[in-house]
Protein backbone atom coordinates (compact mmCIF):
# COMPACT_ATOMS: atom_id res chain seq x y z
CA UNK A 1 0.00 0.00 0.00
CA UNK A 2 2.97 2.36 0.70
CA UNK A 3 5.97 2.29 -0.97
CA UNK A 4 8.92 4.68 0.19
CA UNK A 5 12.04 4.05 -2.28
CA UNK A 6 14.79 6.11 -2.32
CA UNK A 7 14.11 8.72 -0.22
CA UNK A 8 16.24 11.84 0.61
CA UNK A 9 15.83 14.64 2.67
CA UNK A 10 17.06 17.29 5.06
CA UNK A 11 17.11 20.48 6.91
CA UNK A 12 18.42 23.16 4.55
CA UNK A 13 21.61 22.21 3.32
CA UNK A 14 22.15 19.58 5.95
CA UNK A 15 21.23 16.03 4.55
CA UNK A 16 19.05 13.82 7.20
CA UNK A 17 17.83 10.71 5.41
CA UNK A 18 20.39 8.88 2.57
CA UNK A 19 18.35 6.54 0.57
CA UNK A 20 15.59 5.69 2.91
CA UNK A 21 13.38 2.76 1.62
CA UNK A 22 10.29 1.06 3.39
CA UNK A 23 6.73 -0.40 2.35
CA UNK A 24 3.64 -1.42 4.17
CA UNK A 25 0.97 -3.51 2.72
CA UNK A 26 -2.75 -3.35 3.98
CA UNK A 27 -3.50 -3.96 7.30
CA UNK A 28 0.14 -4.34 8.26
CA UNK A 29 1.86 -3.13 11.23
CA UNK A 30 6.01 -1.30 11.25
CA UNK A 31 7.43 -0.11 13.31
CA UNK A 32 10.29 2.13 13.16
CA UNK A 33 13.20 1.86 15.60
CA UNK A 34 16.37 3.97 16.30
CA UNK A 35 17.62 6.28 18.79
CA UNK A 36 17.11 9.91 19.14
CA UNK A 37 18.17 11.86 16.04
CA UNK A 38 18.65 9.11 13.55
CA UNK A 39 15.68 10.33 11.43
CA UNK A 40 12.59 8.81 12.08
CA UNK A 41 10.95 11.72 12.68
CA UNK A 42 12.55 13.84 9.20
CA UNK A 43 11.18 10.37 7.81
CA UNK A 44 7.46 10.98 8.87
CA UNK A 45 7.71 14.26 7.83
CA UNK A 46 9.15 14.00 4.27
CA UNK A 47 6.26 11.38 4.10
CA UNK A 48 3.44 13.58 4.82
CA UNK A 49 4.98 16.60 2.51
CA UNK A 50 5.70 18.78 5.95
CA UNK A 51 9.35 18.16 4.42
CA UNK A 52 9.81 18.37 0.84
CA UNK A 53 11.71 15.20 -0.37
CA UNK A 54 15.13 15.75 -1.91
CA UNK A 55 14.58 12.91 -3.84
CA UNK A 56 13.11 9.65 -4.05
CA UNK A 57 9.81 8.15 -4.69
CA UNK A 58 6.59 8.07 -2.62
CA UNK A 59 3.52 6.19 -3.76
CA UNK A 60 0.59 5.38 -2.05
CA UNK A 61 -2.61 3.00 -2.94
CA UNK A 62 -0.92 4.09 -6.72
CA UNK A 63 -1.07 7.97 -6.21
CA UNK A 64 2.63 9.48 -6.28
CA UNK A 65 2.51 11.22 -2.91
CA UNK A 66 6.25 12.75 -3.08
CA UNK A 67 6.13 16.89 -3.64
CA UNK A 68 2.20 17.14 -2.95
CA UNK A 69 1.39 19.45 -0.24
CA UNK A 70 0.27 17.89 3.11
CA UNK A 71 -2.96 18.08 2.78
CA UNK A 72 -3.46 16.29 -0.30
CA UNK A 73 -1.43 13.60 1.33
CA UNK A 74 -3.69 13.34 4.35
CA UNK A 75 -6.74 13.28 1.58
CA UNK A 76 -4.85 10.61 0.40
CA UNK A 77 -5.39 8.27 3.38
CA UNK A 78 -2.46 9.08 5.55
CA UNK A 79 -3.43 9.84 9.54
CA UNK A 80 -1.08 11.76 11.39
CA UNK A 81 -0.15 11.44 15.06
CA UNK A 82 2.42 13.69 15.26
CA UNK A 83 5.79 14.06 17.35
CA UNK A 84 4.78 16.45 20.25
CA UNK A 85 0.99 15.34 20.10
CA UNK A 86 -0.08 19.02 19.07
CA UNK A 87 -3.59 18.64 19.77
CA UNK A 88 -5.11 22.21 19.06
CA UNK A 89 -4.75 23.68 22.74
CA UNK A 90 -8.36 26.07 22.38
CA UNK A 91 -10.26 23.67 20.92
CA UNK A 92 -12.21 21.23 23.16
CA UNK A 93 -11.62 17.87 22.73
CA UNK A 94 -15.20 17.22 20.62
CA UNK A 95 -13.70 19.88 18.47
CA UNK A 96 -10.53 18.72 17.90
CA UNK A 97 -12.27 15.23 16.46
CA UNK A 98 -14.81 16.96 14.88
CA UNK A 99 -12.72 19.87 13.24
CA UNK A 100 -10.81 17.46 10.40
CA UNK A 101 -12.70 14.57 10.42
CA UNK A 102 -13.86 12.75 7.16
CA UNK A 103 -16.32 10.57 6.66
CA UNK A 104 -15.97 6.68 7.13
CA UNK A 105 -16.15 3.77 9.11
CA UNK A 106 -14.51 5.91 12.16
CA UNK A 107 -17.19 7.93 13.66
CA UNK A 108 -16.65 9.93 17.35
CA UNK A 109 -18.70 7.02 18.74
CA UNK A 110 -16.31 4.29 17.60
CA UNK A 111 -13.55 6.63 18.77
CA UNK A 112 -14.88 7.17 21.70
CA UNK A 113 -15.40 3.14 22.29
CA UNK A 114 -11.88 2.43 21.13
CA UNK A 115 -10.51 5.32 24.21
CA UNK A 116 -12.91 5.44 26.59
CA UNK A 117 -11.27 7.92 28.75
CA UNK A 118 -11.92 11.26 26.19
CA UNK A 119 -15.81 10.73 26.76
CA UNK A 120 -15.36 12.10 30.33
CA UNK A 121 -13.43 14.94 28.43
CA UNK A 122 -15.37 16.18 25.24
CA UNK A 123 -16.12 19.99 26.59
CA UNK A 124 -12.23 19.96 27.92
CA UNK A 125 -10.00 22.39 26.23
CA UNK A 126 -6.72 20.62 24.67
CA UNK A 127 -4.32 23.12 27.17
CA UNK A 128 -6.54 21.66 29.85
CA UNK A 129 -5.21 17.75 29.01
CA UNK A 130 -2.90 15.63 30.35
CA UNK A 131 -0.16 14.56 28.21
CA UNK A 132 -1.55 10.70 27.78
CA UNK A 133 -5.00 12.79 27.01
CA UNK A 134 -3.83 14.43 24.69
CA UNK A 135 -2.42 11.55 22.72
CA UNK A 136 -5.34 9.84 22.85
CA UNK A 137 -6.63 13.07 21.15
CA UNK A 138 -4.79 12.73 18.70
CA UNK A 139 -5.21 9.82 17.77
CA UNK A 140 -8.83 9.66 17.90
CA UNK A 141 -8.47 13.22 15.55
CA UNK A 142 -6.07 11.31 13.60
CA UNK A 143 -8.92 8.28 13.20
CA UNK A 144 -11.66 10.54 12.70
CA UNK A 145 -10.06 11.64 9.14
CA UNK A 146 -10.51 7.86 8.36
CA UNK A 147 -7.13 7.11 7.50
CA UNK A 148 -5.97 3.79 5.10
CA UNK A 149 -2.76 4.11 7.25
CA UNK A 150 -2.36 5.65 10.52
CA UNK A 151 1.38 7.24 11.31
CA UNK A 152 2.38 7.35 14.65
CA UNK A 153 5.45 9.51 15.49
CA UNK A 154 6.70 8.89 19.31
CA UNK A 155 3.03 6.67 20.38
CA UNK A 156 3.40 7.07 24.23
CA UNK A 157 6.87 9.14 25.01
CA UNK A 158 6.56 11.08 27.81
CA UNK A 159 3.36 8.70 29.32
CA UNK A 160 3.00 7.09 32.41
CA UNK A 161 2.54 3.16 32.37
CA UNK A 162 -0.63 3.13 33.47
CA UNK A 163 -1.77 5.27 30.17
CA UNK A 164 1.16 3.71 27.70
CA UNK A 165 -0.43 0.55 28.69
CA UNK A 166 -3.62 1.78 27.49
CA UNK A 167 -2.70 3.39 23.90
CA UNK A 168 -0.91 0.58 23.62
CA UNK A 169 -3.74 -2.04 23.54
CA UNK A 170 -6.03 0.41 21.93
CA UNK A 171 -3.12 0.39 18.95
CA UNK A 172 -3.51 -3.70 19.74
CA UNK A 173 -7.28 -3.68 19.17
CA UNK A 174 -6.86 -1.17 15.53
CA UNK A 175 -4.18 -4.22 14.37
CA UNK A 176 -6.90 -6.85 15.03
CA UNK A 177 -9.51 -4.67 13.25
CA UNK A 178 -6.92 -4.74 10.02
CA UNK A 179 -5.60 -0.80 10.31
CA UNK A 180 -2.61 0.06 8.71
CA UNK A 181 -0.28 1.40 11.28
CA UNK A 182 3.60 3.04 11.08
CA UNK A 183 4.31 3.04 14.78
CA UNK A 184 7.84 5.01 16.29
CA UNK A 185 8.27 4.62 20.01
CA UNK A 186 11.02 3.68 22.33
CA UNK A 187 9.57 0.85 23.32
CA UNK A 188 10.91 -1.51 22.05
CA UNK A 189 9.65 -4.92 23.68
CA UNK A 190 6.19 -3.38 23.16
CA UNK A 191 6.54 -2.67 20.06
CA UNK A 192 8.04 -6.35 18.82
CA UNK A 193 5.05 -8.11 20.51
CA UNK A 194 2.68 -5.46 18.55
CA UNK A 195 4.22 -5.04 15.02
CA UNK A 196 4.65 -7.31 11.69
CA UNK A 197 7.74 -5.85 10.86
CA UNK A 198 10.43 -3.83 11.99
CA UNK A 199 13.24 -1.46 10.41
CA UNK A 200 15.47 0.26 11.89
CA UNK A 201 16.91 3.55 11.05
CA UNK A 202 20.72 4.48 11.78
CA UNK A 203 22.14 8.50 10.75
CA UNK A 204 19.20 8.45 8.35
CA UNK A 205 19.98 4.90 6.49
CA UNK A 206 17.54 1.96 7.31
CA UNK A 207 20.35 -0.38 8.91
CA UNK A 208 18.13 -3.29 9.45
CA UNK A 209 14.62 -4.74 8.28
CA UNK A 210 12.92 -7.89 8.17
CA UNK A 211 9.95 -9.54 10.62
CA UNK A 212 9.23 -8.95 14.38
CA UNK A 213 9.52 -12.79 15.05
CA UNK A 214 12.96 -12.31 13.61
CA UNK A 215 13.93 -9.41 15.12
CA UNK A 216 16.63 -10.82 18.10
CA UNK A 217 19.59 -8.66 17.36
CA UNK A 218 17.32 -5.15 17.36
CA UNK A 219 18.24 -4.28 20.69
CA UNK A 220 21.97 -5.07 19.85
CA UNK A 221 21.15 -2.28 16.79
CA UNK A 222 19.72 0.31 19.10
CA UNK A 223 22.86 -0.44 21.65
CA UNK A 224 20.03 -1.03 24.30
CA UNK B 1 -18.60 65.41 34.22
CA UNK B 2 -22.23 65.00 34.37
CA UNK B 3 -23.58 61.36 34.32
CA UNK B 4 -25.78 62.44 30.66
CA UNK B 5 -22.26 63.05 29.44
CA UNK B 6 -20.86 60.13 30.43
CA UNK B 7 -23.12 57.89 28.94
CA UNK B 8 -23.18 59.78 25.40
CA UNK B 9 -19.23 59.14 25.63
CA UNK B 10 -19.73 55.66 26.48
CA UNK B 11 -21.74 54.94 23.47
CA UNK B 12 -19.68 57.00 21.29
CA UNK B 13 -16.76 54.49 22.79
CA UNK B 14 -18.48 51.26 21.66
CA UNK B 15 -19.35 52.37 18.68
CA UNK B 16 -15.96 53.02 17.87
CA UNK B 17 -14.88 49.71 19.22
CA UNK B 18 -17.82 47.89 17.25
CA UNK B 19 -16.17 49.46 14.18
CA UNK B 20 -12.71 48.96 15.26
CA UNK B 21 -13.71 45.44 16.22
CA UNK B 22 -15.17 44.68 12.59
CA UNK B 23 -12.06 45.85 10.60
CA UNK B 24 -9.41 43.81 13.75
CA UNK B 25 -11.15 40.73 12.97
CA UNK B 26 -9.47 39.91 9.87
CA UNK B 27 -6.58 41.17 10.53
CA UNK B 28 -6.14 39.16 13.03
CA UNK B 29 -6.84 35.76 11.22
CA UNK B 30 -4.93 36.78 8.64
CA UNK B 31 -2.21 37.54 11.09
CA UNK B 32 -2.85 34.34 13.03
CA UNK B 33 -3.42 31.94 11.01
CA UNK B 34 -1.33 32.52 7.89
CA UNK B 35 1.44 35.07 9.74
CA UNK B 36 0.41 37.76 7.42
CA UNK B 37 0.72 40.98 8.19
CA UNK B 38 -1.52 43.02 6.09
CA UNK B 39 -0.86 46.75 6.41
CA UNK B 40 -3.73 47.17 3.20
CA UNK B 41 -6.53 46.02 5.79
CA UNK B 42 -6.95 49.91 6.17
CA UNK B 43 -7.13 50.44 2.91
CA UNK B 44 -10.61 48.54 2.66
CA UNK B 45 -11.87 50.37 5.11
CA UNK B 46 -11.62 53.37 2.94
CA UNK B 47 -12.35 51.76 -0.17
CA UNK B 48 -15.49 50.74 1.75
CA UNK B 49 -16.69 54.20 2.85
CA UNK B 50 -15.61 55.38 -0.82
CA UNK B 51 -17.78 52.34 -2.86
CA UNK B 52 -20.61 53.16 -0.48
CA UNK B 53 -20.30 57.16 -1.54
CA UNK B 54 -20.19 55.74 -5.16
CA UNK B 55 -23.26 53.14 -4.85
CA UNK B 56 -25.80 55.16 -3.13
CA UNK B 57 -24.96 58.11 -5.88
CA UNK B 58 -25.21 55.17 -8.71
CA UNK B 59 -28.37 53.79 -7.01
CA UNK B 60 -29.88 56.67 -4.69
CA UNK B 61 -30.25 54.88 -2.00
CA UNK B 62 -28.37 54.05 1.18
CA UNK B 63 -29.55 51.09 1.58
CA UNK B 64 -28.43 49.39 -1.54
CA UNK B 65 -25.24 51.39 -1.12
CA UNK B 66 -24.43 49.31 1.70
CA UNK B 67 -24.39 45.77 0.42
CA UNK B 68 -23.07 46.64 -2.81
CA UNK B 69 -20.47 48.07 -1.22
CA UNK B 70 -19.66 45.20 0.95
CA UNK B 71 -20.04 42.70 -1.47
CA UNK B 72 -17.55 44.78 -3.65
CA UNK B 73 -15.35 44.83 -1.17
CA UNK B 74 -15.88 40.82 -0.81
CA UNK B 75 -14.92 40.74 -4.71
CA UNK B 76 -12.09 43.20 -3.70
CA UNK B 77 -10.08 40.81 -1.17
CA UNK B 78 -10.86 37.67 -3.88
CA UNK B 79 -8.58 39.57 -6.37
CA UNK B 80 -5.93 40.52 -3.78
CA UNK B 81 -5.83 37.36 -2.52
CA UNK B 82 -5.14 35.86 -5.74
CA UNK B 83 -2.75 38.58 -6.98
CA UNK B 84 -0.64 39.51 -4.02
CA UNK B 85 -1.48 38.21 -0.85
CA UNK B 86 -1.24 34.18 -2.00
CA UNK B 87 2.35 35.08 -2.45
CA UNK B 88 3.35 36.76 0.66
CA UNK B 89 2.42 33.49 2.81
CA UNK B 90 5.55 32.45 4.32
CA UNK B 91 7.52 35.46 3.02
CA UNK B 92 9.27 37.38 5.27
CA UNK B 93 7.50 40.12 7.12
CA UNK B 94 9.76 42.83 5.89
CA UNK B 95 8.47 41.61 2.26
CA UNK B 96 4.84 41.60 3.74
CA UNK B 97 5.36 45.01 4.97
CA UNK B 98 6.70 46.52 1.64
CA UNK B 99 4.43 44.71 -0.85
CA UNK B 100 0.98 45.70 1.70
CA UNK B 101 2.38 49.18 1.88
CA UNK B 102 2.85 49.62 -2.00
CA UNK B 103 -0.91 48.77 -2.37
CA UNK B 104 -1.75 51.49 0.50
CA UNK B 105 0.38 53.73 -1.76
CA UNK B 106 -1.44 52.19 -5.37
CA UNK B 107 -4.81 52.75 -3.61
CA UNK B 108 -5.47 55.75 -2.16
CA UNK B 109 -3.25 57.30 -5.27
CA UNK B 110 -6.20 55.88 -7.23
CA UNK B 111 -8.76 56.75 -5.42
CA UNK B 112 -7.30 60.38 -5.60
CA UNK B 113 -7.28 59.83 -9.30
CA UNK B 114 -11.16 58.74 -9.56
CA UNK B 115 -12.79 60.62 -6.66
CA UNK B 116 -10.33 63.77 -6.41
CA UNK B 117 -8.36 64.49 -3.27
CA UNK B 118 -11.06 66.60 -1.67
CA UNK B 119 -13.30 64.68 1.19
CA UNK B 120 -16.50 63.04 0.36
CA UNK B 121 -19.77 62.46 2.77
CA UNK B 122 -22.48 60.35 2.47
CA UNK B 123 -25.86 61.72 3.84
CA UNK B 124 -27.50 59.39 6.76
CA UNK B 125 -30.59 57.63 5.18
CA UNK B 126 -34.04 59.60 6.93
CA UNK B 127 -34.94 56.38 8.16
CA UNK B 128 -31.77 57.12 10.47
CA UNK B 129 -32.11 60.33 11.01
CA UNK B 130 -32.29 62.77 13.87
CA UNK B 131 -31.77 61.80 17.31
CA UNK B 132 -33.64 59.82 20.62
CA UNK B 133 -33.37 61.63 23.96
CA UNK B 134 -31.56 60.26 26.47
CA UNK B 135 -32.24 62.21 29.71
CA UNK B 136 -31.34 65.28 31.37
CA UNK B 137 -32.15 67.31 27.72
CA UNK B 138 -29.29 65.37 26.26
CA UNK B 139 -29.81 63.58 23.23
CA UNK B 140 -28.06 61.35 21.05
CA UNK B 141 -27.98 60.36 17.28
CA UNK B 142 -30.37 57.54 16.01
CA UNK B 143 -27.34 56.63 13.35
CA UNK B 144 -25.18 56.21 15.92
CA UNK B 145 -26.76 54.25 17.79
CA UNK B 146 -28.07 52.11 14.35
CA UNK B 147 -24.23 51.85 13.83
CA UNK B 148 -23.63 50.14 16.92
CA UNK B 149 -26.42 47.87 17.11
CA UNK B 150 -25.29 47.00 13.65
CA UNK B 151 -21.75 46.14 14.73
CA UNK B 152 -23.05 44.26 17.84
CA UNK B 153 -25.09 41.80 15.13
CA UNK B 154 -22.23 40.96 12.89
CA UNK B 155 -20.14 40.17 15.73
CA UNK B 156 -22.83 38.24 17.36
CA UNK B 157 -22.93 36.54 13.35
CA UNK B 158 -19.44 36.21 13.66
CA UNK B 159 -19.18 34.58 16.97
CA UNK B 160 -21.39 32.15 16.08
CA UNK B 161 -19.81 31.02 12.66
CA UNK B 162 -16.16 30.59 14.56
CA UNK B 163 -18.02 28.91 17.87
CA UNK B 164 -20.38 26.77 15.98
CA UNK B 165 -19.46 25.75 12.84
CA UNK B 166 -16.81 23.53 11.40
CA UNK B 167 -15.03 25.97 9.58
CA UNK B 168 -14.90 28.04 12.75
CA UNK B 169 -13.11 25.36 14.41
CA UNK B 170 -10.63 25.27 11.40
CA UNK B 171 -9.83 28.83 11.70
CA UNK B 172 -9.16 28.67 15.47
CA UNK B 173 -7.28 25.39 14.90
CA UNK B 174 -5.31 27.07 12.23
CA UNK B 175 -4.55 30.12 14.28
CA UNK B 176 -3.01 27.86 16.55
CA UNK B 177 -1.21 25.26 14.40
CA UNK B 178 -1.82 25.52 10.79
CA UNK B 179 0.76 23.15 9.85
CA UNK B 180 -0.99 20.06 11.94
CA UNK B 181 -4.16 21.20 10.31
CA UNK B 182 -2.70 20.56 7.20
CA UNK B 183 -1.29 17.42 7.78
CA UNK B 184 -4.82 16.09 9.13
CA UNK B 185 -6.06 16.81 5.34
CA UNK B 186 -7.24 20.81 5.32
CA UNK B 187 -6.34 23.00 2.45
CA UNK B 188 -4.95 25.94 4.40
CA UNK B 189 -4.32 27.98 1.57
CA UNK B 190 -7.94 28.02 0.59
CA UNK B 191 -9.00 28.48 4.20
CA UNK B 192 -6.61 31.82 4.22
CA UNK B 193 -8.62 33.12 0.83
CA UNK B 194 -11.83 32.56 2.48
CA UNK B 195 -10.19 34.62 5.85
CA UNK B 196 -9.02 37.33 3.66
CA UNK B 197 -12.57 37.97 1.46
CA UNK B 198 -14.18 37.92 4.42
CA UNK B 199 -11.78 39.95 6.29
CA UNK B 200 -11.88 42.36 3.48
CA UNK B 201 -15.42 42.52 3.17
CA UNK B 202 -16.38 43.03 7.10
CA UNK B 203 -13.50 46.00 6.95
CA UNK B 204 -15.32 47.44 3.59
CA UNK B 205 -19.17 46.94 5.41
CA UNK B 206 -17.65 49.26 8.72
CA UNK B 207 -16.37 51.87 5.91
CA UNK B 208 -19.47 52.11 4.27
CA UNK B 209 -21.58 51.99 7.59
CA UNK B 210 -18.99 54.86 9.19
CA UNK B 211 -18.95 56.86 5.57
CA UNK B 212 -22.06 59.29 7.11
CA UNK B 213 -20.28 60.38 10.36
CA UNK B 214 -16.79 60.54 8.93
CA UNK B 215 -14.96 62.39 6.54
CA UNK B 216 -14.33 60.02 3.70
CA UNK B 217 -10.89 60.66 2.04
CA UNK B 218 -8.01 59.18 1.02
CA UNK B 219 -6.42 59.10 4.40
CA UNK B 220 -9.21 57.40 6.39
CA UNK B 221 -7.72 54.26 6.66
CA UNK B 222 -4.48 54.82 8.30
CA UNK B 223 -5.09 55.53 11.95
CA UNK B 224 -7.58 52.91 11.78
CA UNK B 225 -5.51 50.71 11.00
CA UNK B 226 -3.19 51.41 13.71
CA UNK B 227 -5.78 51.43 16.52
CA UNK B 228 -7.02 48.11 14.40
CA UNK B 229 -3.41 46.69 15.35
CA UNK B 230 -3.34 47.65 19.01
CA UNK B 231 -6.62 45.92 19.06
CA UNK B 232 -5.11 42.49 17.52
CA UNK B 233 -1.75 42.36 19.75
CA UNK B 234 -4.12 43.66 22.61
CA UNK B 235 -6.78 40.82 21.82
CA UNK B 236 -4.28 37.92 21.28
CA UNK B 237 -3.41 37.70 17.40
CA UNK B 238 -5.80 35.17 16.19
CA UNK B 239 -7.78 35.34 18.68
CA UNK B 240 -11.71 37.15 16.87
CA UNK B 241 -13.21 36.89 21.07
CA UNK B 242 -9.77 38.47 21.64
CA UNK B 243 -10.09 41.30 19.55
CA UNK B 244 -14.09 41.58 20.03
CA UNK B 245 -12.81 42.43 24.18
CA UNK B 246 -9.58 44.35 23.05
CA UNK B 247 -11.92 46.56 20.61
CA UNK B 248 -14.45 47.47 22.82
CA UNK B 249 -11.60 48.49 25.21
CA UNK B 250 -9.72 50.24 23.19
CA UNK B 251 -13.20 52.21 21.84
CA UNK B 252 -14.17 53.19 25.49
CA UNK B 253 -9.85 53.98 26.58
CA UNK B 254 -9.76 56.15 23.53
CA UNK B 255 -13.17 58.06 23.62
CA UNK B 256 -13.89 57.92 27.40
CA UNK B 257 -10.11 58.55 28.40
CA UNK B 258 -10.07 61.82 26.03
CA UNK B 259 -13.21 63.53 27.91
CA UNK B 260 -12.33 62.59 31.68
CA UNK B 261 -8.06 63.64 30.73
CA UNK B 262 -10.20 67.21 30.08
CA UNK B 263 -12.38 67.06 32.44
CA UNK B 264 -9.07 66.00 35.48
CA UNK B 265 -6.77 68.63 33.47
CA UNK B 266 -9.31 71.09 33.77
CA UNK B 267 -9.31 71.52 37.36
CA UNK B 268 -5.75 71.10 38.01
CA UNK B 269 -4.15 72.99 35.23
CA UNK B 270 -4.10 76.65 33.95
CA UNK B 271 -6.56 76.84 31.34
CA UNK B 272 -3.76 77.35 28.59
CA UNK B 273 -1.81 74.33 29.70
CA UNK B 274 -4.79 72.11 30.24
CA UNK B 275 -5.93 72.87 26.39
CA UNK B 276 -2.75 71.49 25.22
CA UNK B 277 -1.73 68.65 27.78
CA UNK B 278 -4.73 67.05 26.87
CA UNK B 279 -5.26 65.96 23.59
CA UNK B 280 -1.26 64.64 23.94
CA UNK B 281 -1.72 62.59 27.26
CA UNK B 282 -5.32 61.71 25.53
CA UNK B 283 -3.28 59.74 22.08
CA UNK B 284 -1.10 57.94 24.50
CA UNK B 285 -3.92 56.49 26.60
CA UNK B 286 -4.17 53.02 24.12
CA UNK B 287 -0.58 52.75 24.31
CA UNK B 288 -0.38 52.73 27.74
CA UNK B 289 -3.37 50.37 27.61
CA UNK B 290 -1.47 48.53 25.29
CA UNK B 291 1.47 48.48 27.52
CA UNK B 292 -0.11 47.76 30.89
CA UNK B 293 -2.10 44.70 29.83
CA UNK B 294 1.24 43.13 27.71
CA UNK B 295 3.18 43.34 30.87
CA UNK B 296 0.85 40.96 32.60
CA UNK B 297 -0.45 38.73 29.65
CA UNK B 298 2.31 39.12 27.19
CA UNK B 299 -0.21 36.65 24.08
CA UNK B 300 -2.91 39.11 24.96
CA UNK B 301 -6.15 39.20 26.48
CA UNK B 302 -7.11 35.68 24.90
CA UNK B 303 -4.31 33.80 23.32
CA UNK B 304 -5.10 31.62 20.26
CA UNK B 305 -2.41 29.43 20.40
CA UNK B 306 -3.57 29.08 24.22
CA UNK B 307 -0.51 30.14 26.18
CA UNK B 308 1.17 32.66 25.61
N1 LIG C 1 14.03 21.58 11.97
C1 LIG C 1 15.27 21.06 11.88
N2 LIG C 1 16.28 21.79 11.37
C2 LIG C 1 17.53 21.28 11.26
N3 LIG C 1 17.87 20.04 11.64
C3 LIG C 1 16.93 19.25 12.16
C4 LIG C 1 15.57 19.73 12.31
N4 LIG C 1 14.83 18.74 12.86
C5 LIG C 1 15.68 17.71 13.04
N5 LIG C 1 16.93 18.00 12.63
C6 LIG C 1 18.09 17.10 12.65
O1 LIG C 1 17.80 15.98 11.86
C7 LIG C 1 18.28 14.81 12.46
C8 LIG C 1 17.16 13.80 12.59
O2 LIG C 1 16.17 14.31 13.46
P1 LIG C 1 14.78 13.59 13.68
O3 LIG C 1 13.93 14.53 14.44
O4 LIG C 1 14.28 13.07 12.40
O5 LIG C 1 15.23 12.39 14.62
P2 LIG C 1 14.34 11.32 15.37
O6 LIG C 1 14.85 10.00 14.94
O7 LIG C 1 12.91 11.59 15.19
O8 LIG C 1 14.78 11.58 16.88
P3 LIG C 1 13.94 11.49 18.25
O9 LIG C 1 13.95 10.04 18.64
O10 LIG C 1 14.72 12.32 19.21
O11 LIG C 1 12.57 12.01 17.99
C9 LIG C 1 18.88 15.21 13.79
O12 LIG C 1 20.28 15.28 13.63
C10 LIG C 1 18.32 16.58 14.05
O13 LIG C 1 19.23 17.36 14.75
MG1 LIG D 1 11.41 12.11 16.45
Amino acid sequence: MLEVQDLDAGYGRAQVLFGVSLSISAGETLALLGRNGMGKTTTVRALMGLLRPWRGAVSFAGTRLAGLPPHRIAQAGLGLVPEGRQVFPTLTVAENLAATARPGPWTRARVLALLPRLAERLSHRGLQLSGGEQQMVAIGRALMTNPRLLILDEATEGLAPLMRAEIFRALAALRAEGQAVLIIDKQVAELRRLADRIAVLEKGRVIWHGRSAEADGVERLLHL
Amino acid sequence: MSVGLLLVQTLNGLELGVLLFLIAAGLTLVFGVMDVVNLAHGVQYMLGAYLAVAFAAATGSFWLAVPLAAAASLLLGAVLERLVFRRLVGADHLDQVLATFGLILLAEEGVKLVWGPAPRSLAIPDLLAGTVPLFGGLRYAVYRLAVLGAGLLVAGLLALLIERTRAGMRLRAGASNAAMLSALGVDVGRLFALVLAAGAMLAGFAGAVAAPIVSVDPGMGGPVLILAFVVIVLGGAGSVRGSFLAALLVGLTDTLGRSLLDAALAGALPPAAARTAGPALASMLIYLLMAAVLAFRPGGLLPARGRA
